[in-house]
């Protein structure tokens, strides 16, 4: 970025410091924006609802335990997106004023083990810093993409209506030089810095996978979760390219997306899965292990700094669906009782059994039921 | 002259180290004692909801009397050794734990104490509180791994010992059952 705003300043006004000053000021302005109120834009840009304790018992069960067991100081607020999409991400910048949200498909897919591999995951992000990290890279890239992008306009434009700093001043060839120098920097430094962007994304998720596994000590919740998650093309409609970092999957992936490719912010969900079910215990050090023998050798993923000694026993493995548990759609009536008590829908259960909605604007004091013709006090 | 600023500048220099030290055992002694409050919070919320279970229980398990008589007895013994050690206390809190597991178990003969939803809330509640104090144990205990490590390596040691600083007591669960929890091997 440095390098763009030297030679936009060299370019354009002859001086580089000049150059230098805006991408700085371009980037200290978004970084500001984006460190104290980045948490906020994000959850009123997915439309998220927060929720109490009580509007859904379960999730506030399973983000406490998740706390607990990660050593967060605080609570982190808990949201639900009205979406199908089945996602979830975190998002504050430290871990005293954090947020997870998860959308209603999601939650009402997902058994309590899996629920509690996607909320260790996300608990995670938080904990590992990771998204200050990632928006502060993000931000940086948007910088570099806003600076490249004015910068070559209004090159090609400067260089059309016949480039008169080379005529200005003497030195014709040395500005040649400039010119391409420059404009090659402008079309491959957004490039390069996504990229680079995408490559720390990566790794951050295996590293919060690393850390669910560790945290719940059951990785094969998360990895069914994931692969529940997999099933599913549906693409969240709020998400953006600067958000999409912070969900549990890419929220823009497409059937057959190919399993190395270099321009996603998560791995392959079929190669999470794979290194989750072959870790042989709970550490980094096992997952570390197993990512190795997915990849067959190559280097690990988990920071060296992070790999303790001691072994850490897994979880026994849990029969498929536990019988004291909500099945799929009582969980679903669950989630959809409390989307309309979020919107201020009042509900009344008719004798016969019918459920009546009652929208917030609804003025009268009686409301008779469709079904049976009872009528009911509002 | 000149060896004087030599010995002043290695003494200053070795402070400053001791003193890193030991803010950093004193970090990571007050994170196992927090650890331990998690531990004791999650606990006390048990004994809050069993009596209430317990009262919702008996009216549909009239043939139960033994296995409510069980976990109200285990929860009034774990919260006498409350104040005991963290061993004496990991044994009472286990039994406490398979009582009601058994408990739990026998729920599944009641379809109509199942559908009870101020039951299912209970039940709910209950569950998680069983999962916080696991995590929370499995928090303590990797905490009280790290500052014991501390502790004991060089050169962290060396200032453990002079400003006494002692190895703490894990949280060990003494329950036969889960203690021998199946191996699994992915061969």
């Amino acid at each position: 970025m440095i390098l763009i705003g030297y030679f936009l300043g060299l370019y354009f006004f002859d001086n580089a410091v000049a150059g230098l000053i805006i991408a700085i000021l371009v980037w200290t302005v978004l970084s500001l924006i984006g460190y104290f109120q980045g948490d906020s834009i994000l959850l009123s840009m997915s439309r998220a609802k927060k929720i109490k304790p009580d509007d859904h018992p379960r999730l506030y069960n399973v983000v406490e335990e998740m706390k607990i067991a990660s050593g967060l100081e605080k609570m982190p607020d808990i949201y639900i997106i009205d979406d199908p999409a089945l996602n979830a991400f975190a998002t504050g910048r430290d871990p005293k004023r954090a947020s997870v949200a998860i959308t209603s498909g999601l939650l009402q897919k997902l058994n309590r083990d899996e629920l509690q591999g996607v909320i260790a995951h996300e608990i995670s992000h938080v904990k590992n810093r990771d998204v200050l990290l990632m928006s502060m890279c993000s931000i940086l890239l948007g910088t570099i993409v806003i600076l490249a992008w004015y910068g070559s306009r209004l090159a090609f434009f400067g260089a059309m209506t016949g480039g008169r700093r080379s005529s200005s001043r003497g030195g014709g060839q040395g500005n040649m030089i400039i010119l391409v120098v420059s404009l090659v920097f402008m079309i491959l430094a957004p490039i390069m810095a996504q990229l680079i962007y995408f490559a720390i994304s990566r790794k951050r998720e295996y590293l919060a996978d690393a850390s669910a596994a560790l945290y719940t000590r059951y990785p094969e919740g998360l990895a069914s979760a994931l692969e529940k998650l997999g099933s599913s093309t549906g693409q969240l409609k709020s998400a953006n390219q600067a958000t999409a970092p912070m969900y549990i999957v890419n929220p823009f992936r497409k059937k057959g997306m190919k399993a190395s490719d270099l321009s996603s912010t998560h791995p392959p969900i079929s190669e999470r899965i794979r290194i989750l079910r072959a870790m042989a215990g709970a550490s980094f050090n096992d997952y570390d292990q197993a990512y190795r023998q997915v990849h067959r050798g190559g280097r690990g993923v988990i920071p060296a700094a992070g790999i303790a000694a001691g072994a850490v026993p897994l979880a026994t493995i849990k029969p498929e669906g536990e019988a004291r548990e909500p099945n799929e759609i009582q969980r679903a009536r669950e989630t959809s009782d409390v989307m309309w008590r979020l919107s201020n829908y009042t509900t009344i259960t008719c004798d016969c059994g019918a459920k009546l909605r009652v929208p917030p604007n609804f003025k009268e004091p009686q409301i008779q039921c469709p079904h049976c013709g009872r009528t009911h006090q509002v | 002259m000149e060896a004087v600023y030599i010995i002043i500048v290695i003494v200053v220099v070795l402070l400053i180290i001791f003193l890193a030290i030991y803010n950093g055992l004193v970090r990571r002694r007050n994170q196992v004692k927090n650890a331990w409050a998690q531990i004791d919070v999650q606990l006390k919320r048990r004994y809050d909801l069993i009596p209430n279970l317990v009262e919702t229980a008996k009216g549909y398990m009239k043939h139960e009397r033994e296995t409510l008589e069980a976990v109200t007895n285990a929860r009034n013994l774990a919260q006498q050794v409350a104040s005991a050690g963290a061993g004496e206390r990991a044994k009472a809190e286990g039994e406490l734990s398979s009582a009601l597991s058994r408990l739990l178990a026998v729920v599944e003969n009641y379809p109509d104490l199942k559908a009870n939803q101020n039951f299912l809330a209970l039940q709910e509640e209950l569950t998680s509180t069983e999962n916080k104090i696991s995590f929370s144990r499995q928090f303590y205990n990797d905490s009280v791994l790290r500052y014991n490590n501390q502790t004991q390596m060089f050169p962290s040691n060396i200032v453990a010992n002079i400003s006494g600083f002692k190895a703490s007591e894990f949280f060990e669960v003494t329950l036969a059952a889960e203690r021998e929890a199946p191996k699994v091997s992915f061969t």
